[in-house]
């Protein structure tokens, strides 16, 4: 039922994109979808330490831009190839997620908050000050689009398909991520860290693995989105943008990879639907946390679903 | 010398402010055991809720101090009633979501309200800077660091000489006891949401003279504070103070014999080095893990 639920999701979501890039012939929407594919990649990964391992991070976007700047930096300055740019750019921000993530995944509660929060202001200052590596405030220009040898990829259709088939496939990992062995261990750590250490899960190891997991996938965005708007700046990646990834992962629900792809979207299409929007995107993205968090705990889309299963049973009388 | 003493003085003066904001932490920590990622928030708020009286309603400072403080009081007592109550099953993820999106929310309120203009008032009082050394103190330094020695004498004689002041500390040790025990826990979480949001407007009210306040200073001004309170211990007053000068004078020296663009760093150096090696801060009690 699971697999097949899955399959489905999976047919359905690449069909949908075949179907953008065969019939639409617009860039706008092509870079919409992009967009959107790489704010799931995004979303999944920090649900997958949220979610399933109930470890906060506030300071996500300090992995999405070491992704972008090292990719970024070695393509300016060193002339790379992004073929070769990219397992540097995986590399270190797994490095910086593994060296950060040992001594902060100590903490528990407000203090994780507080540290992961650090670490993403101390990554940010480094972007904006480190100026004659990253531009400094102004930023990074002149990043080669994205080519794997000889096949250059340019911006616009071939792109989305790229991006949304990296999606799908970091989807397939995490699901079966989340179904294992591993992925058992770090539900029993959300529900309580000394059972799961109980009954014999190495908990500090298992969070270091899926804050290092997220730190990659993040990284992977980040080397996307680089290739893709060829220019990086350290606005992209600041707290605000931290707190936009923690939103579309409690819209979409935590625990529910599936949930995330509907987060990301939707908090990627708003500000683009709604003109007047921008104005108050950050008022907005703070009232959604609040009112979210407070009604539905267990994300929008679940909330949503349980109010249903309610008014359904209220109706029929308490029938099942 | 004179550089050293000027670097000093500043840094003592932001250290005192940073300080505040810590006894804003501690004593919402003392009462609820909770940490207000918005605190920041409140204190951007208790600045330009002073500009706006002094400057709109054309109140003298001296009365819109206690006015503004008031203010955001209230206010931190209407957000308590509204989005910390409300929550059901509440658990520190769930609570520091609620207030990250709420300080997000208030700094977009307040780029509505104020626009993204940065406002200044002058200073409390009218006197010439005061020379020591060839270095400058300005007397808005002595009048904050005035406030700050009173805030916290006040504060510990309220924690522990007063009976609500007794009850708070209980409900910070155990809710259910201390209800069984007759403590209204709902009001006293409500009373310490109040007074640590009072705290953080006192502190945006000093600052108000001696930097130019606009939408998003709280985000910066709320960490440095979490930081001053993890140095000295959460809960613990004398301890903030120690952690803000500290942080404070650590800064200055820093900003003026290394780089300014370091002074965002040392604070984050600093927060994540304290809560790696002693989380419960310099002057704090070492304590076993609460399950």
């Amino acid at each position: 039922m699971r697999v097949l639920a899955n399959v489905i999701g999976y047919l359905l979501v690449g069909s949908a994109i075949l179907a953008v890039g065969l019939w639409v012939d617009n860039y706008y929407y092509f870079q919409l979808l992009t967009f959107i594919g790489i704010n799931t990649l995004l979303a999944v990964g920090l649900n997958m330490l949220m979610g399933y391992a109930g470890q906060i991070s506030l300071g996500h976007a300090a992995f999405y831009g070491l992704g972008a700047y090292t990719t970024g930096i070695l393509g300016v300055h060193l002339g790379w190839p992004p073929l070769v740019t990219l397992p540097c750019a995986l590399l270190v921000s797994g490095l910086v997620a593994w060296l950060v993530g040992r001594p902060t995944l100590k903490l528990h509660g407000y203090y994780l908050g507080m540290g992961t929060l650090g670490v993403g202001m101390i990554v940010h200052v480094l972007f904006r000050e480190w100026s004659s590596l990253t531009g400094g405030p102004s930023g990074l220009p002149g990043i080669p689009t994205l080519s794997l040898g000889p096949l250059e990829i340019p911006g616009g259709r071939p792109y989305m398909f790229v991006v949304w088939g990296v999606v799908l496939v970091s989807f397939a990992m995490c699901q079966r991520l989340v179904h294992s062995r591993v992925g058992r261990a770090l539900r029993a750590i959300h529900f309580s860290e000394q059972a799961a250490a109980a009954v014999g899960v190495d908990t500090a190891r298992a969070k270091l693995q899926v804050f290092v997991f997220a730190g990659v996938l993040a990284g992977l965005a980040g080397f996307l989105y680089a290739h893709m708007v060829t220019f990086v700046s350290p606005s992209s990646f600041g707290f605000l943008v931290s707190v936009r990834i923690v939103a579309m992962v409690v819209i979409g629900g935590m625990a529910s990879i599936w949930g995330s792809l509907f987060g990301a979207s939707l908090l990627t299409m708003l500000p683009e639907w709604l003109h007047v929007f921008s104005e108050y995107e950050v008022l907005v993205y703070g009232l959604i946390l609040v009112v979210v968090m407070i009604f539905f705990p267990q994300g929008l889309t679940r909330g949503m679903l349980d109010l249903y299963e309610r008014a359904r049973r209220g109706k029929t009388g308490s029938g099942s | 010398m004179q550089e050293f003493l000027q670097y000093l003085f500043s840094g003592v003066t932001n250290g005192a402010i940073y300080a505040v904001i810590a006894l804003g932490f501690s004593t919402l920590y003392s009462a609820t055991d909770l940490i207000n990622f918005a605190q920041g928030e409140f204190v951007m708020l208790g600045a330009l809720v002073l500009v706006t009286l002094w400057s709109q309603a054309h109140l003298p400072l001296w009365a819109a101090f206690p006015l503004t403080v008031l203010l955001v009081a209230a206010f931190g007592m209407v957000f308590e009633r509204v989005a910390i109550r409300t929550v059901r099953k509440p658990s520190p993820i769930l609570l520091v979501l609620i207030t990250v999106g709420a300080s997000i929310f208030l700094r977009g309120v307040a780029m509505l309200i104020w626009g993204k203009d940065a406002y200044s008032v002058p200073a409390f009082s009218k006197t010439q800077a005061i020379e020591i050394g060839g270095a400058y103190l300005l007397p808005q330094s002595l009048w904050i660091l005035g406030i700050v020695v009173l805030l916290v004498v006040g504060l510990n004689l309220f924690y522990h000489r007063t009976l609500t002041g007794k009850a708070m500390q209980a409900c910070a040790i155990n809710k259910r006891a201390a209800s069984l025990l007759g403590v209204g826990t709902q009001k006293i979480a409500l009373l310490a949401w109040g007074l640590s949001a009072g705290l953080g407007a006192v502190a945006g009210v000093i600052i108000a003279p001696i930097t130019m306040s606009s939408y998003d200073m709280g985000t910066m001004l709320g960490l440095k504070g979490f930081c001053a309170a993890m140095l000295g211990g959460l809960g613990n007053f004398w301890g903030a103070v120690v952690g803000g000068v500290l942080l404070g004078i650590l800064e200055a020296m820093g900003v003026g014999y290394a780089s300014s663009s370091l002074r965002d760093a040392i604070a984050f150096f600093l927060l994540l080095l304290i809560l790696y090696a002693r989380p419960t801060g310099i002057l704090g009690k070492a304590s076993t893990q609460r399950f």
